[in-house]
């Protein structure tokens, strides 16, 4: 059987698409949280690391490209298998009992179209800087006096609005909530689990999930200034 | 098992079952009251007992699937309240008894949903797309003849364990009737994983995984999200780490065939 045809035409191999994209986007927004928690350092620290991303040139075209291609075959095949799945039991019960399937496994599509929602929305503020032109024309001067843009100041005025930080505790919350099941099932449809592994995967993913949602959430709540330490390190 | 009742308290059920005369007949619920139910009473035998009335009054009787009544046929194969082959863990249909409902209760009893399985009548369903991935790998091929001497291929203990484990699936499609998504994952990884484990099984392992998860997919049955709704109602308990073994088996079998080295032999060895 020709290898591509498999992958992307049979029931398992569509399930590994899935998982490997979700993989990859799972290492990306690790990394983004990373880089996105030096705004909790002066303002340089993290202006130095977005002017360094953008002067990436071909490198940064190809990395987004490459993000993008992940992006559009785990949705892509989000709604086929889902269509798939809806077809393959056309008549359904006069009861609906669930046994097991837990509320995250069973919302992943909501979940994720809530997360695609607030991707299209965040590309457009700072990658293409639609929404809000005016923010991104901040600029930040570097310790050797090249002008930068200010990611700082766009980040610091986004979450001043209250709407945007509600929207991105809507996102990222959703995208943990995605994510808890997403990484446990991953190890299952790669073939890495077994029921000795179960519980330490689910409570993994479980913490992972949280550290994830609250090192994202710290961000706009620091902002606004509702956290008592970590709100003193924004700089106005 | 005995029962917490005595056999002499009676009790009133109403069965609401899903009556449809035929595959492209239009079905609906019809309640049935049963009164005099016996907490010994298997559920497949009020049913026998609700058809007789039926049946003395003139009306057709309910069809539904049955054979060995112990467990191991695999042929009964109602979904009550919601969960194929009813409340009870580890059991088929013909194993639940009426102890487990109280008086009063209203039963409802559906046919196995799915596309893969279409209706026959009432609450039979054709399961033969299991058959159909049976036939595509669910076997080995071996010489007749004179029976092996026994122990002849030696197979390490944890490995037949194992390999009983997935063996004792039975084909009754509870796992296709519970999932959310109609899969067939779990049958097909107990069978993928039964042949397998064993020695004997390993001459055509990557073939069996592949030619049967295409017969999988060509039948119409759903994908797996992973939810284990399957091994929830499996009777025979089998778990779903053997959709893991399944997966990682149908991947190594699919690379395997892609970059295996070409044979320079263009026939037998004549």
């Amino acid at each position: 059987m020709n290898l591509l045809g498999a992958l992307f035409q049979s029931s398992i191999g569509k399930k590994l698409l899935m998982a490997v994209t979700g993989l990859v986007l799972v290492g990306f927004v690790t990394g983004h949280l990373v880089g996105n928690l030096q705004i909790f350092l002066p303002p340089a620290k993290i202006n130095t690391y977005g002017h360094m991303l953008e002067s990436l040139g071909a490198g940064l075209w190809a990395i987004r490209l490459f993000l993008l291609a992940c992006v559009a075959i785990h949705l892509w095949l989000a709604f086929k298998l889902t269509a798939e799945n809806r077809a393959a039991r056309p008549q359904g019960y006069g009861v609906e009992h669930t046994n097991r399937a837990t509320l995250a496994s069973r919302v992943m599509l909501r979940s994720g179209i809530v997360v695609l929602v607030f991707l299209v929305y965040h590309l457009g503020h700072f990658t293409l800087r639609v929404q809000h032109p005016e923010w991104s024309e901040h600029t930040f001067r570097l310790a050797d006096n090249t002008m930068v843009r200010d990611v700082y100041r766009m980040t610091v005025q986004g979450f001043n609005s209250a709407g945007i930080s509600c929207f991105y505790l809507l996102g990222v919350g959703l995208l943990a909530y995605h994510l808890n099941h997403g990484l446990v099932s991953m190890c299952q449809t790669l073939g890495l689990k077994n029921e000795r592994w179960t519980t330490g995967l689910e409570r993994a993913s479980a913490a992972f999930c949280w550290l994830y949602f609250l090192g994202n959430a710290v961000i706009p709540l620091s902002v606004r200034g509702w956290l008592p330490v970590l709100s003193g390190l924004i700089q106005r | 098992m005995v029962s917490e009742r005595s056999s002499k308290e009676f009790f009133a059920v109403t069965l609401r079952v899903w009556r449809q005369a035929g595959p492209s007949a239009s079905g609906r619920f019809v309640d049935y009251p049963a009164t005099n139910v016996s907490p010994d009473m298997s559920f497949l035998e009020l049913l026998d007992v609700v058809n007789d009335g039926l049946t003395v009054k003139d009306e057709e009787p309910i069809a539904f699937a049955h054979d060995c009544r112990e467990g191991i046929c695999g042929t009964c194969s109602c979904t009550i309240n919601g969960k194929p082959h009813g409340p009870g863990h580890g059991i088929a249909t013909c194993q639940l008894y009426m102890r487990s409902f109280k008086d009063g209760d209203t039963i409802i009893v559906e046919p196995f949903r799915a596309r893969a399985f279409p209706l026959v009548k009432d609450l039979v369903t054709d399961r033969s797309a299991f058959d159909r991935i049976q036939q595509a790998g669910g076997f080995i091929s071996v010489r007749t003849g004179a029976a092996p001497d026994a122990n002849s291929i030696p197979v390490p203990k944890d490995d037949a364990d194992l390999a009983m484990d997935a063996a004792t699936c039975i084909g009754c499609g509870a796992c296709v009737a519970a999932c959310k998504n109609a899969s067939a994952m779990l049958f097909v990884a107990a069978k993928v994983s039964h042949l397998g484990l064993m020695p004997q099984g390993q001459p055509e392992r990557d073939k069996r995984v592949l030619a049967m998860v295409q017969a999988m997919d060509e039948a119409g049955f759903g994908n797996c999200t992973n939810q284990y709704e399957c091994s929830a109602v499996c009777p025979k308990l089998i778990t779903h780490d053997f959709i893991a073994r399944m997966n990682r088996d149908y991947v190594k079998a699919l690379f395997k065939a892609k970059f295996k080295p070409v044979s320079s032999a263009s026939g037998g060895a004549g």
